[in-house]
């Protein structure tokens, strides 16, 4: 596999939790005040990249079978994770991930919070808001590069296609001052859940020993199949039209860490 | 304690999620194929993909029921 696809899919991944981690952050500046979030920021992405620097070198080092085995199961399970989450979005049995909302909620609690300072961090409120969102969201896409980089042996590809979607939705939020929540952000997360299971398939069953026909053009048929039987589930559990989804919670204390768990 | 409770529940939250019958047919498909290659040399690349999509029907199914 060449460096494009691993570039693109960490891209389109690492973009939707960027969307999500941003939407956090604005509601902390723009609510709260931006030197605080801006510290929490730079805190969260320091230990992310803390963490991508040890464990990437240390990952590669591990014999190749066994990463895949071990990374396969763990993106297998991670990407169905997603594509349930997201068929379950797509028929209506769960609402889906609005922007708008999200940030009217994170708006609601960062007002209510009382104010309070620690060292030299003014506003610890937002400071921990946007420590915990960036952290949480992060990891996530900590999670997609290292996987998906050591096992192509290109942690400095998928570095790229991160940093890239990062500073794509951070470029892109600071020019409009807003979540945005017309991205078509849950049909992006479908698109992820199909590549996280289709890779996690592919390189799990390799692990175990499999000799896929095509070797890695495999692929090519693997993930238009995975996409295919999530579109059946689609269509075959289409809640009928008139009955309405769980609606989303309206709590103006919905937390940064609620947020992330149900993304 | 508590923090390391927290951890664990953390990374569990994060990793296998609401379904944990989706993980353990993951991992017992990826048990049985790597038996199937080595020990009776069968080349069973078929397995996981049918497990999977097994598992994601079977996990949609319980939670649209529920």
């Amino acid at each position: 596999m060449t460096a494009l696809p691993l570039i693109l899919t960490v891209f389109v991944a690492c973009a939707v939790e960027a969307i999500e981690a941003l939407t956090i952050v604005l509601a902390a500046g723009l609510t709260r005040e931006w030197r605080s979030t801006f510290q929490g920021m730079a805190a969260a992405l320091v230990v992310l990249a803390a963490i991508v620097a040890a464990l990437g070198p240390t990952i590669t080092l591990l014999p190749l079978t066994a990463l895949r085995l071990a990374v396969g199961a763990l993106l297998a399970i991670f990407g169905l994770q997603w594509l349930r989450k997201a068929i379950l979005r797509a028929t209506g049995y769960k609402s889906l991930h609005d922007e708008a909302s999200a940030y009217l909620r994170e708006v609601a609690a960062a007002k209510a919070a009382a104010p309070s300072s620690r060292g030299r961090v003014h506003d610890w409120y937002a400071f921990t808001l946007a420590f915990k969102g960036v952290l949480l969201e992060g990891l996530e896409v900590v999670f997609i590069v290292i996987t998906f980089g050591a096992n192509q042996r290109n942690v400095g590809a998928a570095v790229i296609g991160a940093a890239a979607a990062v500073l794509v939705v951070a470029v892109t939020g600071i020019a409009v001052r807003a979540p945005l929540a017309k991205v078509p952000e849950n049909a992006m997360k479908f698109a992820v859940g199909i590549m996280l299971t289709s890779f996690g398939i592919f390189w799990g069953a390799e692990g175990a020993g499999v000799a896929w026909p095509g070797n890695d053009a495999a692929l090519l048929v693997l993930v238009p199949v995975v996409a295919l039987v999530a579109l059946c589930y689609t269509v075959l559990l289409r809640r009928p039209q008139g009955v309405r989804p769980a609606s989303a919670p309206t709590s103006a204390s919905a937390s940064a860490s609620e947020e992330v768990s149900s993304s | 304690m508590r923090r390391l409770k927290s951890i664990g529940a953390f990374w569990y939250d994060f990793v296998v999620g609401d379904d944990w019958r989706v993980a353990v047919v993951v991992v017992a498909a990826l048990a049985l194929t790597a038996l199937l290659v080595h020990a009776a040399g069968v080349n069973a690349w078929w397995l996981l993909p049918a497990c999977v999509f097994a598992a994601l029907g079977w996990s949609l199914r319980r939670a649209t029921r529920s």
